[in-house]
């Protein structure tokens, strides 16, 4: 048991108090030098001051100085959220040799000041939470914080260009990088574009010599076709179990020759490849493009004639031949890595058109999404980047309708930051390669990176049309005969202010950004959170951008938000370089907060034994107690929560700490 | 030398505690010979005038059972408190509040209307309530006050040792009369039994399998229960992993869960939280509609998890009854 003498040798406590203007962050709303007076009543307080930032240099001294001068043997800071400050205050104590466990942080911005409209009701709330603060801090005990030795190595969830780049960066300064995709190949979204804007380079000739860099480079292992299903560990010291769905094709064996594909019983291309969002066609046995990485074909279960009858020639393998490299029987295979960091680059959806049935996807075959479009344009796609409409023909008007799944409170009240941009590339492809007359519906143009504007420009100079206007509907209903077999575009043209109709031969919707389908699956895996409209959330927006919550687990690309490609690289860069100032420490100190279980009140029932997630706890059988293994504890606390005896406690989360900080929370509330 | 004199009192009780005492059997006897018993409501004829002509201090224990809930007892039990030199809150009720303080769930008022007025078996046409003062014939007429909750006897006046459980196991009684004898006591505040929890000595404690989970939740009447094994483990809700030893399992031994009358040991604030925190945590699923199903199979869990600690708890009463 602690207690409030365990560490001042039998002299009553010295608290000192230290609130923090924070600006006006707090002083706008809190009344300090009331706070102050009322933190000078509390017991055990030697000293209390305010000061404008206290976590500046002059208020850092200030706490040292009057440690000494006071003769501190505890210190609580009122300020920002300990996410933010806690450390430096941590570190404050240290210098000044208290112990910086002895210290407890107050947050009377986030918690108080920023959420608080009364600044009266939010004077007592900080008074209230300084006089829990100070019951609290009675009881910490003296912790030093545990170290662990960093294991190299480096999982990245996600092989899009976020995953790719971070792979590279991290790979080429010696960092051993697993990267792992769920779909067959590496690539993400961008391999399936044709060209990038505002510059127009093709998304293949930047992308596929990273792709192909990924997969010769000796400190990358790609695990394609495979899933991420267990993570266990901490900071420095992760367990990731990943599962690598069975291709049927034996990756060790194949050499990408294809003729497997080839040699397939089917021998024409018939089921709809999902890679060109079924535009085009594939076999039983298919990649899923041509520069797929790896270049490793893979079966298809569903149409293969092999799985379904279990009669077929099998020409697949027989074209293969001595090197046996189809596999009908391989099984899900889990593969187990130990590893320092990990980041999570797992991208996101497009929004699914067919929620707005008033544009018509679905419902008439020449409404497209721009990701389809993204297909027909590509010189790999499935018409060879000719723009070929379902029924074979060249479209003459092509209507290109914006935020389709954004800024709309109905589906997504987020701007999907890319769809501007990449409608104007549409436009401009569309025009070059058909030139057919292309109307652009938008609410806003959004074009505020680099050269964007100037591309807005670029495409007004060459005569695209610009509707600015909310599209109410496309339809199939003619009212004149020049709207005859054509889609009908119904919108309120607000520059002119009249509600206009323009017929066009292909609607193309900008969808917009969505997070990943399983994204809350994800973040339970990886312990994340997320954001509004579940993209995952960032430790800090602006501090800690690529960093979560859970140490040492880094975001990069559009699954921490909406993104275009240039952000996204810069933001898989960054993860990367946190990633490597992680690997490259040889410890790493965690926080003391691990359970211990006193043997003295242990009965023995085991109640902790079975609950333990990291297997730290063992029954000895001879003392008939249940027994910690410290170094394997994680401090999760699910056993000093399940103890119904009180014997497992956990460190900086005590029982005695808690009530206190209740008790001084509660006091004198009805 | 005259012998120490003890005093034994009830407050609010079923009387079970005073038969405890006399379950002493033998032991009695001994205990008669080492001391003078100079008031014991229940079994010897003394009055509470007997108590005030005492010296202040001049008892050298009292043993108070029962809860505290109306004027009467609290004024006995300060009287006692200045009689006695050590005071030992003796049961469960008057240890933590027990079957008595689970009337702190309903308020002052509804507990006098469903008692007076609502019971089914009432006849109480005039709808009298009792009264602390009364007009009648014979003069006025008085009645303790029924105070708005039930408090436990340390919540009342100060206590030195506790002797837990409903009622305390026998032996418990004869180590603390003895230890109050021979002057040999631990600090004060001592809950009178070990400071483990009841597996500790519970027979059933080497039956637990590796990982306990609870798939299911049964009542003893919904199943033949095994004599042999952890009952957890045949999905009973026992509560002794929470609740303290010193009576041996001995609703274990009659192939009964473990109730928690010893109330939690000297580590937990409150017995019903940490009680239910443990059984939770037990609960093999993590689909919040399979646990809701197993949660309903607890059918008053207030009752299950305080049934003898309620106004011992943090919480004291449910809100809104009326006690500030």
């Amino acid at each position: 048991m602690s207690g409030f003498n365990s560490s001042t040798n039998g002299h009553p406590p010295r608290i000192g108090v230290f609130i923090c203007h924070c600006g006006t962050n707090i002083a706008g709303k809190v009344n300090v030098p009331e706070v102050v007076e009322f933190a000078r009543t509390l017991p055990f307080v030697a000293v209390a001051k305010e000061y404008k930032y206290m976590c500046s240099d002059p208020g850092q001294e200030m706490i040292k100085h009057d440690i000494q001068q006071y003769g501190l043997t505890r210190l609580l800071v009122a300020a920002c959220s300990p996410h933010i400050h806690e450390e430096t205050f941590r570190k404050v104590a240290s210098e000044a040799s208290i112990n910086p466990f002895l210290f407890q942080m107050v947050n009377i911005r986030e918690l108080v000041s920023w959420v608080t409209e009364d600044g009266h009701e939010a004077t007592e709330k900080a008074k209230a939470m300084i006089r829990a603060a100070a019951k609290r801090v009675l009881f910490h005990d003296e912790l030093e914080p545990k170290k662990y030795p960093v294991k190299p190595g480096v999982v990245v969830v996600g092989g899009g260009i976020a995953g790719i780049h971070a792979a590279l960066v991290m790979a080429d300064a010696g960092e051993r990088v697993y990267l792992v995709e769920r779909e067959p190949s590496i690539g993400g979204h961008m391999a399936m574009f044709d060209k990038t804007f505002p510059t127009l380079d093709c998304a293949a000739c930047i992308l596929t010599p990273k792709m192909t860099t990924v997969r010769r480079h000796p400190n990358i292992t790609v695990l394609s076709y495979s899933e991420v299903v267990e993570v266990s560990g901490f900071v420095g010291n992760f367990k990731v179990k990943v599962k690598k769905k069975p291709r049927y094709v034996v990756e060790e064996k194949c050499v990408g020759c294809y003729e497997c594909i080839e040699a397939c019983v089917f021998k024409e291309p018939r089921f709809p490849n999902e890679f060109d969002l079924g535009l085009g066609k594939r076999k039983p046995i298919y990649v899923p493009f041509p520069q797929a990485v790896p270049p490793v074909p893979m079966i298809d279960p569903e149409t293969c004639i092999q799985f379904r009858t279990g009669k077929c020639p099998k020409g697949c393998v027989n074209a293969c031949g001595d090197r046996d490299g189809i596999d009908f029987d391989q099984k899900d295979e889990i593969v187990e890595l130990e590893v320092g960091g990990i980041i999570v680059a797992t991208g996101f959806d497009t929004f699914d058109a067919s929620r707005l049935p008033y544009y018509g996807y679905g419902i008439y075959p020449n409404v497209y999404t721009g990701l389809e479009v993204e297909r027909l344009l590509n010189a790999s796609g499935p018409t060879g980047g000719e723009v070929l409409l379902r029924n074979g023909q060249k479209p003459q008007s092509v209507g290109i309708i914006h935020c389709v799944g954004s800024r709309d409170e109905n589906t997504n009240r987020w701007c999907s930051r890319v769809c501007c941009m990449y409608s104007l590339k549409l436009a401009h492809l569309m025009k070059e390669r058909t030139g057919a007359e292309v109307y652009n519906f938008y609410i806003d143009i959004r074009a505020p990176g680099k050269g964007y504007e100037e591309f807005y420009d670029r495409l007004l100079q060459e005569g695209v049309h610009f509707i600015r206007g909310k599209v109410a509907e496309v339809s199939d209903w003619a009212m004149t005969p020049d709207e005859e077999n054509r889609l009908v575009i119904r919108v309120e043209d607000t520059l002119i202010g009249m509600v206009r109709r323009i017929p066009v031969d292909m609607v193309i919707l900008s969808v917009g950004l969505e997070p990943q389908r399983d994204a809350q699956e994800v973040t339970k895996l990886f312990n994340i959170s997320c954001s509004t409209g579940n993209w995952f959330m960032e430790r800090h927006p602006k501090l800690a951008p690529v960093s979560t919550m859970s140490a040492g687990i880094y975001l990069a690309g559009a699954c921490q938000g909406p993104k275009d490609i240039p952000d996204t690289v810069a933001q898989a860069g960054a993860a990367a370089a946190e990633v490597l100032a992680l690997t490259h420490k040889s410890v790493i100190e965690v926080e003391p907060n691990t359970a211990f279980i006193d043997e003295r009140y242990c009965s023995g029932c085991q109640i902790c034994v079975g609950l333990c997630p990291y297997s730290a706890i063992y029954y000895d059988e001879e003392k008939k107690v249940a027994v910690l293994n410290e170094p394997l504890c994680l401090g999760c606390g699910v056993c000093a929560a399940a103890c119904p005896s009180g014997a497992a406690q956990q460190h900086l989360f005590q029982d005695e700490q808690l009530y206190a900080e209740i008790e001084g929370a509660l006091v004198g509330v009805g | 030398m005259s012998k120490p004199k003890v005093a034994f009192y009830w407050c609010a009780s079923c009387g079970g505690c005073e038969e405890a005492v006399v379950d002493l059997a033998d032991a009695i006897l001994g205990v008669v010979e080492a001391v003078d018993i100079v008031f014991w409501p229940v079994a010897l004829d003394f009055k509470r005038s007997d108590v005030e002509s005492l010296y202040d201090g001049e008892l050298a224990a009292c043993f108070i059972n029962g809860g505290i809930r109306t004027s009467e007892q609290e004024e006995m039990a300060a009287l006692l408190r200045r009689k006695a030199q050590a005071v030992i809150a003796f049961g469960s009720c008057s240890h933590l509040g027990g079957i008595p303080g689970l009337a702190n769930l309903y308020s002052r008022e509804s507990i006098l209307n469903r008692v007076y007025l609502e019971a089914p078996s009432v006849d109480n046409r005039d709808r009298v309530l009792p009264k602390e003062r009364s007009e009648a014939d014979e003069g006025m007429l008085t009645l303790p006050a029924f105070s708005d909750s039930v408090r436990t006897l340390d919540q009342t006046i100060e206590v030195d040792y506790y002797l837990p459980g409903c009622p305390p196991p026998v032996t418990l009684i004869v180590n603390a009369v003895n230890a109050l004898l021979s002057g040999n006591l631990p600090p004060k505040g001592t809950v009178l039994t070990g400071d483990k929890a009841l597996c500790s000595e519970c027979p059933r404690n080497a039956t637990k399998p590796e990982k306990l989970s609870l798939k299911e939740l049964k009542r003893p009447h919904q199943l033949i229960i095994d004599s042999k094994t952890c009952l957890l483990n045949q999905g009973v809700l026992c509560l002794g992993p929470a609740t303290r030893c010193g009576c041996n399992a001995a609703c274990l031994s009659a192939n009964m869960p473990c109730t928690g009358c010893l109330g939690p040991t000297s580590h937990v604030k409150d017995y019903g939280a940490k009680a239910l925190s443990a059984i939770a945590s037990l609960l093999d699923s993590n689909e919040a509609e399979e646990i809701a199903t197993l949660a309903q199979r607890i059918p008053d869990p207030a009752g299950t998890f305080y049934r003898y600690s309620l106004p011992a708890s943090l919480l004291h009463h449910r809100a809104g009854n009326g006690r500030t």
